[in-house]
């Protein structure tokens, strides 16, 4: 399988690919790792015109702590994060997410920024972002603005980005809390999950339940208001509304985010 | 688009198309055969290549992404010596001869080169570590038990 003819374009610095994107239009795409990006052209499901290869803006590869904040740059590789000392040390939950994500050879191509950008519900990271409360830094035509991790996943693999607008880095307030816990249920090793969930302090995030990475607002309300985590944990479906396919069925799905739910609560717990 | 690479040390330039995937570079433009098609996915496995060191799947890279860069195939692991049978093994291929870590062949060279990436990342793996590092690497024959044991044993050869 090959894609549909498209032209290639390398950008040496952030400008230059907003600039390349902006000559590309509507179908142009940015290029980091490929490995969401790449599949869906082979298949075809995916055809643009013009591919603007970020890949080597080595500029936007990097962990840091910034004041309050640690600050991850989009393309640094999930390998990356999982082998951060800062990260693990600060942010354990990102890294250890970033470290179950695909395969080794998916995880020395694949960039945070690739899988935030693409929106897939069934992805781990854009769960991870926000549980943890992120800010996603894009820079476009109009300049550089912030999104809530909350307002970017807008609906199946549509994010608030706007066409020829870059996201460049991710900014992740430091936990109040040091509890935090990453599960995730599939058939097989190198599958997405059928349902994730990721917890950090009173936050549930889950996987695959909806047609966006979601909030499990009614788990939140119960911990704040006092209920053991194996009762929270028994409201992670309410108001979800995941997908109905090969994998699991929605009842099935409503039962896996229960009962990982109710572990991620209680590693949580046991690592508070 | 002119897509330069050196592969296995040789620099192999050609005039590709825009689309051309970094696997079908490395078979038909520098004709080095082994690594091979499998899914064509990104699930298998049979085309992992080192690209600057790391493993890749070669059948989701652009050739033109790993313009100016060095891949490694399997045909590169050995240490030249002098004629044709001359060369040396690598330490990874020794241990798949001596452990039997192949059955039909189809996935070997893939899976060698997955494992030449986890040895050079963890020296010394469990065997819960060697079976996590082919995730991505699918053997359709089954044959697991004995590539788990050549890695680990490379690993106790390298180490040693």
């Amino acid at each position: 399988m090959i894609p549909a003819a498209f032209t290639y374009l390398r950008a040496g610095s952030v400008d230059e690919a907003l600039a390349l994107a902006a000559d590309g239009g509507d179908d142009a795409k940015f290029l980091a790792g490929g490995h969401s990006l790449l599949p869906l052209m082979k298949l075809r499901l995916a055809v643009p015109e013009v591919l603007v290869d970020i890949g080597r803006l080595s500029e936007l590869s990097y962990v840091r702590a910034d004041g309050g904040d640690i600050a991850v740059g989009a393309l640094t590789s999930y390998h990356d994060l999982a082998q951060s000392s800062l990260l693990a040390r600060e942010l354990p939950l990102l890294a250890q997410a970033a470290s179950q994500v695909g395969d080794p050879q998916v995880r020395h191509r694949g960039t945070i920024g690739g899988s935030l950008a693409h929106a897939d519900p069934a992805a781990d990271l854009p769960a991870v972002v926000l549980a943890l409360d992120a800010a996603l830094i894009a820079r476009g035509p109009a300049g550089v603005r912030e999104i809530a991790a909350a307002d970017f996943f807008q609906g199946l693999f549509e994010s608030a980005l706007q066409p020829g607008e870059l996201l460049t880095e991710i900014r992740i307030p430091r936990p109040a809390s040091a509890g935090w816990s990453f599960q995730k249920f599939t058939k097989r090793a190198i599958d997405w999950a059928i349902v994730g969930v990721a917890v950090t302090g009173g936050r549930v995030a889950l996987v695959n339940m909806g047609q966006q990475p979601v909030r499990a607002s009614a788990v939140e309300q119960a911990l704040a208001s006092g209920a053991a985590p194996r009762d929270a944990a028994a409201f992670a479906a309410e108001g979800t509304s995941p997908p109905d396919d090969l994998n699991g069925d929605v009842r099935y799905r409503s039962h896996l985010a229960r009962v990982l739910t109710a572990r991620a609560l209680d590693e949580a717990a046991a690592r508070a | 688009m002119k897509v330069s690479v050196t592969v296995n040390g040789n620099p192999v330039t050609a005039e590709v198309p825009d689309r051309t995937l970094l696997v079908h570079f490395v078979r038909e433009e520098a004709g080095l055969t082994a690594t091979n098609v499998g899914c064509d996915t990104s699930s298998c496995g049979a085309c992992t290549v080192l690209l600057d060191g790391q493993s890749v799947k070669s059948c989701t890279v652009l050739a033109a992404q790993a313009d100016g860069r060095a891949v490694t195939t399997v045909e590169g692991l050995a240490r030249k010596g002098e004629g044709e049978a001359g060369g040396e093994l690598h330490p990874v291929q020794q241990a798949f001869r001596a452990e039997h870590g192949l059955q039909c062949g189809f996935c070997t060279p893939g899976m060698v080169m997955a494992a030449v990436s986890l040895l050079a990342e963890n020296p010394s793996p469990t065997e819960e570590d060697v079976r996590l590092g082919l995730e991505g690497n699918l053997c359709r024959c089954t044959g697991y038990h004995n590539i788990v044991r050549a890695i680990l044993a490379a690993s106790k050869e390298q180490v040693s």
